[in-house]
This record gives C-alpha cells, sequence and structure tokens, in this order.
C-alpha cells in the first residue's frame, strides 16, 4: 500500500507551502480560501466511526499529493530561475569570461 | 539529448515530457538577431491583478481576478465542477509574484484542456489512446544487462505489475525483447471498461498522467491509491535513478527533470481524484 506520511506532517507541510507560495503580501496567507479549506477539511475528517474510512484516506492521499505537487513546483521554479531563467551573455561578458576585451573601432567593423 | 536517443533505443516513447508548453501570453522575440545582439528571454506577463477569489456561477465554480472572470485560451468562460479544484486554481493563480510563469501552474493548463477539449477528442478516442500505452509500458519492458539493474527492475517492477494483475484480474507479464509483452486482448478490454467508468474530465487527467509517467500502470496504481507520486515517479524513472546512483547527479538536469515530473503527475492525480469525487458528510449525533 502507499506508504504516506502521518497526516499531521502532511498537515503542517501543506500550510508550509501556503507561507512560501503567498504571492502578494497584501493579505497574509491565513485569510487565503486555501488555508481556510484545509484546515476545514482536516478538521471535518478528524473523527469517524468506521475503522477504515475511504473519506479520511482519500483526503489523506489528496492532501500528501497536494504537498508533493506545491513543493515540487516550487524548487522547478527556482531551479528553472537559477539555472534556465538568464537568457544568453552578451558578447562582451563573453569575453571578459576569459579576460578580454572586445576592440573598439569606431569605423565599425572593417 | 543523448539521453533522449537512449531512452528512443528501448522502445519507449521519446521523451515529450522534456518540452514545456509554451507561455499563452508570452512576447515575440526581438526582430533581427544579427549583428552581436544577445538572446533575451520573451517578455512575460506581469501581474496584473491583486486579488483572487472564487464564485459559484451556473456551471459550477468560477476565478475572479480582480473582478475579471477568468476565461480559457479559447476565450470560454472557466468554469469548473469541484470547489476544492477552483480553489486549488486560484492558489496557483495567487501564487504568482510579478511575472506569470504559465509552465508553473499545471492545474489551470489541465482544466484549461479538459474545457476547450483543443484536440477535440470524444471518451472513446480518449481510452483508445490511454490504452494504446499499455503495448509499451515502460514497467514491462526489461533489460539484461547490466545485471544489477535488471535486478533492480524486477524487484521495483514485479511488485506493481503483480498488484496490476490481481486488482484486475488481467495477465500483463513483462518481456525483454525489443518488441515489447505480449497483452492480450481481453486485458486490453478490461482496462477499457474501467475507464469508461470516468468522466470526460478525468479521463483528460488519467491521459495526462499516463503520458507523462510514460506508462499506463503506475498511473493506474497511482489513482487506485496504490502507490504515492514520489513512489510512481522514482518506478517511472528507476533506469536514470540507476545510473544517477552510479555517475552522479547533475542539478541542472535530472533535479529539474525530477520536479517537474513529480509536479506533473502530482497535478494530474489530483485533478483526476478532484473530478472524480463525490463527497457526502453524514453527521450522526452522539448517543449517550
Amino acid at each position: 500500500m502507499a506508504v504516506l506520511g502521518s497526516p499531521l506532517r502532511i498537515l503542517r507541510g501543506l500550510l508550509r507551502e501556503l507561507r512560501h507560495a503567498n504571492g502578494r503580501a497584501g493579505r497574509p496567507y491565513r485569510d487565503t480560501p486555501a488555508y481556510r479549506h484545509i484546515l476545514a477539511a482536516f478538521r471535518a475528517h478528524r473523527v469517524t466511526s468506521e475503522k477504515l474510512c475511504r473519506a479520511q484516506q482519500e483526503l489523506h492521499f489528496q492532501a500528501a499529493t497536494y504537498l508533493c505537487l506545491l513543493r515540487s513546483v516550487r524548487e522547478h521554479a527556482a531551479l528553472h530561475q537559477e539555472y534556465h531563467g538568464k537568457g544568453e551573455r552578451s558578447p562582451e561578458e563573453v569575453a571578459g569570461l576569459v579576460g578580454f576585451r572586445l576592440p573598439q573601432q569606431p569605423g565599425g567593423k572593417g | 539529448m543523448w539521453r533522449g536517443c537512449r531512452l528512443l533505443l528501448r522502445g519507449r516513447f521519446p521523451p515529450s515530457r522534456l518540452l514545456r508548453p509554451p507561455p499563452a501570453a508570452a512576447g515575440c522575440l526581438p526582430v533581427g538577431l544579427g549583428g552581436g545582439r544577445a538572446y533575451v528571454p520573451p517578455a512575460e506577463r506581469k501581474r496584473f491583478y491583486q486579488n483572487v477569489s472564487i464564485s459559484q456561477g451556473e456551471g459550477g465554480f468560477e476565478i475572479n481576478l480582480d473582478h475579471r472572470k477568468l476565461k480559457t485560451p479559447q476565450a470560454k468562460l472557466f468554469s469548473v465542477p469541484s470547489e476544492a479544484l477552483a480553489i486549488a486554481v486560484a492558489t496557483e493563480w495567487d501564487s504568482q509574484k510579478d511575472t506569470i510563469k504559465f509552465y508553473t501552474m499545471h492545474l489551470t493548463t489541465l482544466c484549461n484542456t479538459a474545457l476547450d477539449n483543443p484536440t477535440q477528442r470524444n471518451k472513446q478516442q480518449l481510452i483508445r489512446a490511454a490504452v494504446k500505452f499499455l503495448d509499451t509500458d515502460t514497467i514491462c519492458y526489461r533489460v539484461e544487462e547490466p545485471a544489477a539493474l535488471a535486478e533492480l527492475q524486477k524487484n521495483e517492477w514485479d511488485p506493481i505489475v503483480a498488484w496490476a494483475e490481481k486488482r484486475y484480474n488481467v495477465t500483463i507479464g513483462s518481456s525483454t525483447s525489443i518488441l515489447g509483452p505480449n497483452i492480450p486482448a481481453s486485458t486490453k478490454e478490461t482496462f477499457v471498461s474501467h475507464l469508461a467508468s470516468y468522466n470526460m474530465w478525468a479521463l483528460q487527467g488519467i491521459e495526462y498522467v499516463i503520458t507523462q509517467l510514460k506508462s499506463l500502470i503506475l498511473s493506474m496504481g497511482l489513482i487506485d491509491r496504490h502507490i504515492t507520486v514520489e513512489q510512481a515517479v522514482l518506478l517511472s524513472r528507476l533506469e536514470e535513478e540507476y545510473q544517477i546512483q552510479r555517475w552522479g547527479s547533475v542539478e541542472w538536469a535530472h533535479d529539474y527533470d525530477l520536479c517537474e515530473l513529480r509536479a506533473r503527475a502530482a497535478a494530474g492525480t489530483l485533478f483526476v481524484h478532484l473530478c472524480s469525487e463525490s463527497s457526502t458528510v453524514k453527521h450522526k449525533l452522539l448517543q449517550d
């Protein structure tokens, strides 16, 4: 069967990811509908009369999947920004990498 | 590129997951790149909205960016059947800082695909496309050498194949030949009838996950909650992980691909589950 983390850990991870994913610093992340929905869903499914509650397991799996989604999107964006987000270097920068300077030709290239 | 060629030789599908969809609203490259001009990435759209909120319309839940309603690329109104899905899409839009990075918004892309259906496929064609992957399923293709990799494949992939065979009451098997396993027609019939029980939206999600993981069996394991997303991605990339353990990991390629595959698989799985669930809460009173 799927090896999921404990629900508490997943919940804390989700809230941490939501805090990182908060774009505009205007609203605190506790105000967002995602925060409220996740907390409400976890609270609603906490107590159940069945031993193997299917809805509880579904929520557990969905929460773990969403956590994986948020975490990997954030890491992917960070990697993209670091390695692939900067475009090419200009010829002056490339020359500067090996210590050269491009010649200055006031009349343009011959 | 050589990595892609090596995987092609094994008979897998070309690594289409390496191709990222172009941003939906990107600016054009500056014309006339001659004369020593450096390549500048196309300008991205700035974040033009402050607040993202959800409202309920006739067709479902809609997303509001400030006061404007979100629309799909084909200018249809963006409305989803599930509230949790709408909240997740709103979170995606809300998490964009300064510029909008469409390549990080996987759930939005999936919803747009389900709403627009740009390839104009009906349910039968989607199911046929999904089951066609079974002929070239990753975890049915085994190597013979190096022996360590063959052993690893046997230990990791055999339990999943056995689980699928037991759960769906089919025969799948595995093979080391380049032609792949011989899947009997009854197996495909079983999967076709199983997939027909999902609605159109969920089928789009299922087909997306299968295309990303290159395996129908792993996707069914995810949909049935038998394995987690991290496990499914690891099993799909088993050979690459083996080579990484041997030769080392290159962060800007291996980790990048791993994070992207995890994000896409997680988005697809979440999309399928949110589109095919229906929850009812029965409150019971405590009897003293």
